[in-house]
């Protein structure tokens, strides 16, 4: 099987890359979609005296996590059908993965916020900032790098679930699996899931660096002292 | 200057945080709230730069009413220092102390000279520390770069809140030492909260000692200690008041003209009979320069030994600007009792003996009791 692979590999490279590329295509557009409603949605919800709306937000945002991915492209074709925009393909896979990838960064983002220290806001308060600048110069800085951590999340996992995609004929690198499983070639199978892990394994590395590299100094220090 | 007319806090639950609070701190000046938890003496001071705002009355800056500012530039224009610091970890040292001066947008440069000169006052060298993170630096470096940038912008009023509460008690009398030294120079208007005595008759000008929301004394630390209004105050300044108050003494105030010293080159005989005559067990010994070298028991001069060979090189000497308490704890533990005032240079100033300072303390004690005595028949 791994020798069929393989050669499959070698002759339809120029396949596998176009596939690779479409697949990366739908997470970057997907997930800048999920990073500036869910920073929007997370910096909103820390404000003072909106716990309640937080919770709920949260709440609803770990339900969309609990639908399978494939009732989800069913239920978003129908609504983009009914509203007659393109029901198949690339737009309900982004909005699914757009959805899906909401949770870890409204998470993150609203617990990092609230987890600045109290007294670094008091300083800066009874300095004169305003609230944007507090926001700007003292809550956004310190929180970058936890809302990093959930946008690696957020990508990792949907890598996974843009491979089904391919099902409602968004391409990418589902297309080799399923025609796979369609036509018995289990050595198709085995060429899709090792590029999709290897694709997850290697966003993974980069974020991870990412996530250190937007730390600010000040705190990387204080992480390194700690660990 | 700061004026506080009718100041009542009331929250919305009912609680009533201040009450009737009317007080003047004049420019200069360095106020001390004072009081147990929950007195509102945080309160009161956070009403000043309106991080907590006024229920009813007046509260007013240089004459001026804190309602006619925005609140942002009336903070910007008030230095505000915390106990837990709050320094900014993901700036630098000097952007921390530039943090006023960048809000109020001075140029870089200006800000960095800023910076270097604040770090110089609080004592770090800007060459070191300008460019270090808050998480480089120990407590006590800290809770300096928080004073520095307290004093960012140069305002005339300072507010601080416990700023010396949470670092141990050497490093905290030494910030202590150091802020006063520094006061000294730049003499701002302050607020400073505390529920510390000790901090309070070291650091302040005036207290205000608070309880309930409501202002109890308003006075400078000695008479706090010496004249406690009531029942609460005395309880508050502590049964060992008297002994705090010794702090607020120097040497010099209190000390008296040694009644026999001896020349080192001296005929004991004399020495003998003089300190017979005037009743004095120890007398002070001084060298051809009139520097003090040491005491000579009368009972140690017997025969024909020379004062040089009987006399006892003292165990402490204090200076003129010791405090009593220091000074008597000196002396209890020295065997003479009696506690030699020495300038620079070894001349000697005068003596501090037992008697002297319970005499000191007599004279404040009877003045009181006429005081209380007087009010008594008023009332």
């Amino acid at each position: 099987m791994w020798q069929e692979a393989w050669q499959y590999f070698l002759k339809n490279t120029d396949k596998i890359l176009k596939w690779t590329v479409q697949h990366i295509y739908i997470i970057i557009v997907a997930n800048v979609c999920a990073v500036i409603i869910g920073v929007t949605v997370g910096i909103f919800i820390s404000g003072k005296g909106r716990e309640r709306i937080a919770e709920m937000v949260i709440y609803f945002a770990s339900i969309m996590m609990t639908i399978p991915s494939l009732a989800l492209y069913g239920i978003l074709m129908g609504i983009l059908a009914s509203l007659s925009l393109p029901s198949i393909g690339f737009l309900p896979v982004v909005i699914a993965l757009t959805l899906y990838g909401l949770l870890p960064i409204i998470r993150n983002t609203y617990t990092a916020i609230r987890e600045v220290d109290p007294d670094m806001i008091e300083a800066g308060r009874g300095m004169g900032m305003g609230e944007t600048q507090i926001l700007l110069k003292i809550k956004l800085p310190l929180a970058v790098p936890v809302i990093m951590a959930g946008m690696r999340q957020a990508i990792v996992m949907n890598i996974g679930i843009a491979a089904i995609g391919s099902y409602i004929g968004a391409g990418g690198l589902g297309q080799p699996i399923f025609r796979g499983i369609a036509n018995y070639r289990t050595d198709l199978i085995a060429v899709g899931a090792v590029c999709v892990s290897l694709l997850a394994i290697i966003v993974d590395v980069v974020m991870g660096r990412l996530e250190w590299l937007t730390t600010p100094k000040g705190v990387r220090i204080r992480l390194r002292r700690k660990s | 200057m700061i004026r506080l007319e009718n100041v009542y806090k009331t929250y919305p639950d009912g609680t009533e945080a201040v009450k009737d609070l009317n007080l003047e701190i004049s420019k200069g000046e360095f106020c001390v709230f004072l009081g147990p938890s929950g007195c509102g003496k945080t309160t009161s001071m956070k009403m000043i730069n309106r991080l907590i705002s006024l229920t009813s009355g007046k509260i007013y800056v240089d004459d001026k009413d804190i309602m006619s500012f925005n609140p942002n530039e009336l903070r910007r224009n008030i230095g505000y220092a915390i106990q837990n610091i709050g320094l900014f970890p993901h700036l630098t040292v000097w952007e921390n102390i530039a943090t006023v001066p960048m809000l109020k947008k001075w140029s870089k440069q200006k800000q960095l000279d800023r910076a270097e000169e604040l770090l110089e006052l609080v004592g770090m060298d800007p060459s070191v520390f300008m460019y270090r993170y808050p998480s480089e630096l120990s407590g006590g470096q800290q809770q300096r770069v928080g004073v520095a940038r307290s004093l960012g912008a140069d305002p005339d009023i300072l507010l601080m809140d416990e700023p010396f509460g949470a670092i141990d008690p050497i490093t905290r009398s030494k910030l202590q030492d150091e802020f006063l030294k520094i006061q000294a120079k730049i003499k701002k208007t302050i607020a400073f909260v505390t529920h510390d005595i000790e901090e309070a008759i070291k650091m302040g000008d005036k207290i205000a000692l608070m309880k309930a929301g409501r202002l109890v004394q308003y006075d400078d630390p000695a008479t706090l200690l010496t004249y406690p209004k009531d029942e609460f105050v005395r309880n508050f300044v502590g049964a060992d008041r008297v002994l705090k108050g010794l702090r607020l003494y120097k040497a010099k105030d209190v000390m008296k003209e040694p009644p026999v010293t001896v020349k080192i080159d001296e005929d004991p005989a004399r020495v003998k009979k003089r300190m017979e005559e005037s009743n004095t067990k120890w007398s002070m010994v001084t060298d051809e320069k009139d520097r003090f070298i040491g005491w000579i028991a009368s009972d140690d001069i017997k025969g024909s030994k020379s004062i040089k060979e009987i006399y006892k090189p003292p165990t402490v000497t204090a200076g003129p600007d010791t405090p009593l308490n220091e000074a008597l704890s000196m002396m209890i533990n020295s065997t003479i009792g009696t506690l030699a005032i020495l300038d620079e240079d070894g001349k000697m100033l005068g003596v501090l003996s037992f008697d002297i300072i319970r005499d000191m303390l007599g004279q404040e004690e009877s003045e009181q009791q006429k005081e209380t005595k007087a009010s008594g028949e008023k009332s």
